[in-house]
């Protein structure tokens, strides 16, 4: 399956799982702050993808958990360099980018876009 | 007592699906509410989609929590889909067919038939509406909120309706 096929998918789980519009759904478009995702839509979500590409997703490998209650990784409302060196080791799909200048924990679920899942789901077929 | 909108479980095929019934009747208050009659209007009782949408949480909340022993705080925590296209009215009997869809450790989603029985036609259903819904366990947020320990959900009057029709 190509990264467009994917994508294409992906974009109607959203629009399904979001009640967004086929057009709002960009690769760049952040899950949370720009499709306006609550946490029961990452579960809807994981689900939908499972179906859809019959996929396993174990919990905590799309997206991250228990991090924001440990305090080797985030002190002070920040996720701390070991916290980041996890998310990059653990979290391949997710780009960082400009967010390591200022690791707030609040926005690590920003960081979520479309883009984010289809790479995701790009690594999950590719493993099978 | 925690407000009941199912009267019975009729089927249980545990972890699959579960059945359930709510019989409409005159007797109950709401229906003198919804709506009375107002002006050249007669009274036209019928019952809210509301309380419809909740006889199908509590049939699928029931299922989900069934699946897991009832060890698990089941919220209803998403409106997936829901479409009705007739009114229920006293003296007509609701089913509610909800079927599992996903488990796992953080919640469930349920897909769900609403049929109406009228008395006037015996044996013949009508679908009336769909609702699909998820479910969160409580105790498995993502939010990392913490919960009282014992089981509030599943309290002493979903025991009841389990016991009464045989599945508790």
């Amino acid at each position: 399956m190509t990264r467009d096929e994917i994508f294409t998918k992906v974009q109607t789980i959203l629009v399904d799982a979001l009640a967004v519009d086929e057009d709002e759904v960009k690769p760049e478009s952040s899950l949370t702050k720009d499709l306006g995702a609550e946490s029961i839509d990452f579960l809807d979500i994981v689900f939908k993808l499972e179906q859809a590409f019959g996929i396993k997703i174990p919990q905590g490998e799309l997206f991250p958990e228990n991090v924001a209650s440990n305090p080797e990784y985030v002190q002070d409302g920040k996720v701390t360099p070991a916290g980041i060196a996890m998310l990059k080791a653990r979290m391949p799909h997710m780009t960082l980018g400009a967010w390591e200048q200022d690791p707030q924990v609040m926005k690590v679920q920003e960081l979520f876009t479309v883009g984010t899942l289809v790479r995701f789901v790009e690594a999950k077929l590719a493993a099978k | 007592m925690r407000w009941l909108w199912i009267d019975r479980i009729v089927e249980l095929v545990p972890g699959q699906r579960l059945v359930a019934i709510k019989n409409l009747s005159l007797a109950e208050e709401y229906f003198h509410d919804h709506f009375p009659a107002s002006g050249e209007m007669p009274a036209t009782p019928i019952m809210p989609a509301c309380f419809i949408l909740e006889g199908m949480a509590q049939t699928a909340g029931i299922l989900v929590g069934h699946a897991e022993g009832f060890r698990e705080k089941v919220a209803l925590a998403k409106i997936s889909k829901a479409e009705l296209s007739a009114d229920a009215v006293p003296g007509q009997t609701l089913r509610y067919t909800a079927t599992l869809q996903n488990l796992d450790a953080l919640g469930a989603s349920t897909a769900g038939v609403v049929e109406l029985f009228d008395p006037t036609r015996p044996g013949e259903a009508t679908t009336i509406g769909q609702i699909d819904l998820m479910f969160s366990h409580l105790d498995h947020n993502m939010a990392g909120l913490d919960f009282p320990a014992h089981n509030f959900v599943f309290g002493e009057s979903f025991k009841t309706v389990l016991r009464m029709s045989g599945v508790g």
